[in-house]
Order: C-alpha cells, then structure tokens, then sequence
C-alpha cells in the first residue's frame, strides 16, 4: 500500500449512515491502571513486610468514552502515543476489563492486536492454522475445512509441515496475515497490522481490506497513518488523554490529530530574552487571531509574528529584520522594517516596543525557524538566531519549502496534427 | 480491489450482546474444550513424536529415579522386607504418580506468563493455559502407567476387582494437580519467586507422602501415623497402595488416619485447596493481561 499517493479509493462503498444497525456501542468507558511506585513482586518482600504501605500511581486510560459504530463501517481511531487508543481496543477486544461503562458487541468479534500471535514456534504451519484458528472461535471441524485454503493463500503449500521456527519473517507474516482472513468474523479490530511487510504484501492487505470494506464488514482501525484513515474510513475519532476530542469525518479528525500532535512536540521557542548593547529583546513568537502563543500553523493560515523589546539608550532609527530559514538553515525570505523617529515613533530609552507583522503563509507543511535581528545607526546591534520556531502542517500537495500559485493547463491533440 | 461493491448482499443483522471483559472460562465452554483439548494434545504430540527419543525420555526420568531409590531403600535402609510384600512396585508407582504431580504443577507455574503473548493480545480464556499443562502431563502419566501395568504384572501381583476403584484415586489426584496449578500459575503472576517456593515444597512434599516409605513404618508411633494422613497426596497415595497392590498389610487411608474422622482433615485441606485456586484464578482472570 503505497499511502502518500494512493488515490480514494473509487469504489468506497457508503457510508452506512446512521439508521444502520448498530455493530459496537460503548458507554461511558471508563478505565485506569493503577502503576505501584514501588513494584513488590517477591512472596520474600510481602511475608518480610506485611504491612508495607503500597503505594499506587493513577494511570487514566480512558475517561468517560461513548460512542456508536454501525454495521458495515470502518471506522477509524487516532491518537497520540498513550491517549487511550490501544486500551479501548484492547477492552473491546475482552483482553482487559472496564473499570465502569458497557460495552456493546453485535456478532463475533476478531481482534488482530499484532500478527502472529500465539504463533508456537515448535509447531507446523498446518498446526498454527488450527491453534490460531480455534483461537479466533471457530470450532476445529470448520478449521480443519479451510487450513488448506488458508496455506495457499499464503503461498506456503511447499511449507505446510514444516516447522514456523525455520520460516523466515516473510512467510510469517504471509501465514499471520492469512490466518486473520479466515476468521471470517462480523466485527474486526485491528491495530497497526498495516505497518508491516514489503511492498507487495502491503499491496495485498489493501487489497484484503477493501474485500472486507465492500463485504460490509465493520471494521476498526487504530493507527497514526493519516493516510490510512483517510482512504479507508468512513468515520474516524481523535482521542486525546483518553477522551474523545472528536468524531467525524476522516480529514477533520487527521487534521486535528496533526495540530495536537505538534503542538505537543514543539515546545517553547528557543528564546530566554537577548540582550545587547541598547536593546533588549523580551519575545518573538508566533500567534493566532486571538493571540495566543501558536507553535503550529495550518497551511490555509496567514502567519502572525510578534517581536517585544524593550529600548535601553535613545536611538534614531531602527531596523528590524526577519530570516525565515528551513529545517536545514536555507534562508528563504526575508524582511525588514525600519522604525525612525520621522515617523512619529518615540524610540527613547526605557521605551518598549511592540512589533507585529502578518505574512502571507506560503510555506510547505515542515519546520521552520525565524531569525531576528535588531540594528540601529547609533550603535544597537542584536541577532539572535533561531529566535523561535514553528510548524506547518496540512497542504500534502505541494512538496519543498514554497507552495506558490499555479495555473497548469493541459491540451492534448494528435500527434499527427501537431507535426 | 472489489470493485462490485453495490452487490454485496448486506450482513444479517445480529444481536448487541455485552462484552463481559477477559475472565477465566471467557468465550463459552465450547472453545473453552475445544482450546483446552487441542492445545493438549498438539503439546504432547510435539514432546511425543517430535523426537525419535521423545517419550522414552519422560520414561527414562521416573525409571532411573526408582532405579536408584530401589537400591538405597533395599539396600542400604533395607525397608521393605516383610512389611511389603511388593516394596519395588509400591515405589514405581509411587514415584511415577509423584512424578505427574510435580512435573504438572511446576510447569503450570509459569505457564500464565510465558503465555504472555496470547493472554496480552488475544481473546483467550485464561483457565485454558495452566489446565492444558496438567493435561499433557496427564496423558504422559497414562502413557507411563502402561508401563506400570507391566512391572505389576511382572512382580506377581494379580488384577482384582479393586483395580477398577484406581481411576477414583487418579481423579482426586488430577483434580488436586489442576486446583494447584490454578493458584500457582495466577499466584506467579504477581511474585515471581512463586516458582522457587514451589520446588522445595513439592520437593517436601515427596517426603511428607508414603511413597519412599510404607506409612506402617511408623508402628508405634501413631500420632506420627495420624499427622502424615494430614496430608491429601498421602490419602490417595496410601489408598492406590491398598486398591492397586491390595497387600493385606497395608492399611487402607482410614485406619492409617484412625478412622473416618482422621480424614477430615485431609478433606478440609483438599477441598480448600479446590476453592481457594478456583477461587484466586478467578479473581486474578480478568487483570492477568495487565499485570504482566
């Protein structure tokens, strides 16, 4: 599955809508696990200290989720590492236990938490498919029925009895994969199964998906692949400290999911107040329309820089200049602005000054940083490099560090005519 | 990629049913079988006919083991004798019965967490894990009483009606492995030093049993008599001795205890043994996958 420029699939089917059926419902799911600050996992430690105050860390997984998923949908759930993602699977899936709430299943349910698993190494190929068969709550007459279907599907006829400990990674994950098909369940779960494999088996979980998507199949998928959620889901939720920050259509949640994502990964500017000969830089940041402090801009937003300073000798004239640079320090525009006392400004000792510009954002979804620097014909001099940071995000697009308008236009003839 | 998507005959619809969360038995007694029973088998066929050598090693253990004590008990301590008409066989059978109990319930030990994979990401009853080594290990132990059967023969003890009660014994035997097994691998679970505690008690425990020893070598000492038949692997070891080899010197479990009411206590620790690993595994069932 080739994700950046795999088309929408043409065939999706539709949305099911909200008058089908409902396959999951879950109720105001609450789950935490309690993480001792100290592990005591000796008899030794508990008979030697019976009365050892334990002490417990809250860990709040998920906090009060609800949500429905009707039949013959896929839906897809976001999250940031630890947002209570993998826990909702895995309590949908009866692997853990809600500490309160309901959770509501229509149909047999296969969970494929991670391909492989339960796998017995000393075991036959032929013997997986039975073990891992049963598992999944077939009975082992229905097994025995399709194991040779399931082998050949893996393209593993010549491997049947041989032991999996011998096979290499590849035809692991071919028998794996080819093991979950044949469960052959109402309701599938699945987390991150996509990531694995080469090229070609990629190619054929898509291909599996989609089978499963057309077959009206309910189908959820936990992932940090955008372009996953997009192309296959119909509805997706963006989870956040284990609460659902929001549900609905597939590019809303992954846009969203983006923003949270790097707003939680830039931090604050590299900038702890520069100081030099007659100026003193107090900030320079980027913000929104209502002014607060923005790490992360869409790519359909104009971007607003803000630079205070405060004056510490009488100048005439002052020039401010910005450097927009790349992730890898290519300057790519720059701008000035010349503050004089002509103008009517007051650029006395003591003074602080505010500056804020407007640009136009053209820039590619990545990292940029600013550069700043402050001169004066009397003498103040300050730059300070990498003065604050951001990201851009959306606009998959355009690639390189300018998006610039464009007017293509195509025209096709025969080649006969135009010679 | 299907492409005929508008054909697809819609699913039937099927009914909202609660998800309970993992428990012990989760998903119906019928996978809970047939889990149980295949993962058995499939084990035991592995160690059986993986190897040429295979059963003949699980043979070999409890064979070389009564080798061994046979010439220490005969002759070095010299026990046996008059007392016991068939000292080497009361020991073979002693040991291999032994040997099914301890080597099921060490295995069951650590079975819950070298499961870890299966019990972390998959929907499956937890119960299934430790119960399924007791059961290879019975089927082993079958397998060897076949063997048994013909060192009894072989030492001139002839088949009687009581033979039939010998499956009565294997049952509380079983039982009381599975309820061990139970507690244990859940127990491990938490306390990791749960696998060596359980060596040097069931290493105690071999000699808390009349299996080395007729319980008759306490003969004055009946109190000491009374305080062995405490323990439930004595009753039923004691009482295979009298069905299985039906010497008219042995004692059956009763009088060994000084009567039925000796028996209790022996009944109480056995059954508390039953409730308690039910009872724990059951508890601990639903919070395995988060405690590993």
């Amino acid at each position: 599955m080739s994700v950046e420029n795999a088309p929408i699939a043409p065939t999706t089917p539709a949305n099911p809508g909200p008058d089908a059926p409902v396959a999951i419902r879950v109720e105001d799911l609450h789950k935490s696990f309690r993480i001792p600050t100290q592990r005591v996992d000796s008899l030794k430690e508990r008979a030697v200290h019976p009365f050892a105050k334990r002490e417990y860390r809250e860990l709040r997984a998920l906090d009060g989720v609800s949500f429905e998923i009707r039949q013959g949908e896929f839906f897809g759930i976001v999250g940031r590492n630890g947002s209570g993602k993998s826990t909702l699977l895995k309590l949908l899936a009866s692997i853990y236990r809600a500490d309160a709430g309901r959770i509501q299943i229509a149909g047999r349910l296969a969970p494929f938490i991670e391909l492989g698993v339960g796998f017995n190494q000393e075991l036959t190929a032929r013997e997986n498919v039975v073990l891992n068969g049963v598992m999944m709550g077939l009975t082992p007459k229905e097994v025995r029925e399709r194991q040779d279907a399931v082998i050949d599907f893996a393209e593993l006829h010549d491997f049947a009895d041989l032991k999996i400990k011998n096979f290499s990674s590849g035809m692991l994950v071919r028998l794996a994969f080819s093991v979950m098909l044949q469960a052959d369940a109402d309701v599938l779960l699945i987390d991150e199964v996509l990531a694995v494999g080469d090229a070609a088996f990629q190619q054929k979980c898509a291909d599996a998906f989609h089978q499963m998507k057309a077959e009206g199949k309910t189908i959820v998928l936990v992932t940090h692949d955008m372009a996953a959620v997009e192309q296959y889901c119909h509805r997706a939720m963006l989870l956040a400290d284990g609460e659902i920050q929001f549900l609905g259509t597939p590019a809303e949640a992954g846009h969203k999911y983006l923003k949270l994502n790097f707003d939680a990964g830039v931090g604050e500017a590299g900038l702890g107040g520069a100081e030099s000969d007659g100026v003193k830089l107090l900030s320079c940041r980027l913000e929104d329309e209502t002014g607060e402090l923005a790490m992360t801009v869409d790519s359909r937003e104009e971007l607003r820089i803000k630079v205070e300073m405060e004056l510490q000798c009488d100048a005439e004239a002052l020039h401010v200049g910005f450097t927009f640079a790349s992730a890898d320090d290519l300057g790519i525009f720059e701008f000035g602005e010349m503050l004089t006392r002509e103008a009517g400004l007051d650029l006395s000792a003591g003074k602080r000054v505010t500056l804020t510009a407007t640009i136009e954002n053209r820039f590619v979804a990545g990292r940029y940083f600013v550069h700043c620097g402050i001169h004066s014909p009397s003498g103040i001099a300050l730059y300070v490099h990498k003065a604050t940071t951001f990201v851009v995000f959306g606009g998959r697009d355009t690639r390189g560090v300018m998006s610039l308008d464009r007017q293509v236009v195509v025209e096709i003839e025969d080649a006969e005519d135009a010679r | 990629m299907s492409t005929d998507v508008q054909a697809a005959p819609a699913p039937p619809v099927a009914e909202l049913r609660e998800v309970q969360g993992p428990s012990a038995l989760g998903g119906g007694w019928r996978r809970f079988y047939d889990l149980l029973m295949l993962i058995s088998v499939t084990e035991f066929k592995r160690v059986y006919f993986g190897t040429v050598l295979g059963y003949l090693w699980s043979l070999i253990r409890p064979l070389m083991l009564f080798g061994v004590l046979l010439f220490v008990f005969t002759q070095v301590f010299r026990v046996g004798g008059k007392e016991v008409e068939h000292y080497p066989v009361m020991l073979l059978l002693g040991i291999v019965l032994y040997t099914f109990f301890q080597e099921s319930t060490s295995n069951a030990v650590t079975s819950v967490v070298a499961q870890e994979g299966v019990v972390r990401k998959t929907q499956f009853p937890r119960l299934v894990i430790p119960l399924a080594t007791v059961l290879t290990s019975i089927f082993n132990l079958l397998l060897n009483l076949v063997v048994v059967l013909v060192f009894v023969l072989a030492f001139g003890v002839s088949p009687t009606w009581t033979w039939f009660l010998f499956p009565l014994a294997l049952a509380f035997l079983f039982v009381l492995a599975g309820a061990i097994a139970m507690a244990l691998s859940a127990l491990y679970v938490r306390f990791r030093d749960t696998a060596i505690i359980w060596t040097v008690v069931s290493q105690v425990l071999l000699y808390l049993t009349p299996i080395l020893y007729p319980i008759t070598i306490f003969k004055e000492d009946t109190t000491l008599r009374h305080l062995l038949m405490v323990n439930p692997l004595a009753v039923i070891f004691e009482q295979v001795r009298v069905w299985v080899l039906h010497e008219p010197q042995a004692p059956t479990a009763v009088e060994a205890a000084g009567g039925w009411l000796g028996l209790l206590p022996a009944a109480v620790i056995f059954f508390g043994v039953i409730v308690y690993g039910a009872w724990f595994f059951n508890r601990e069932a639903p919070r395995i996958a988060e405690a590993l």
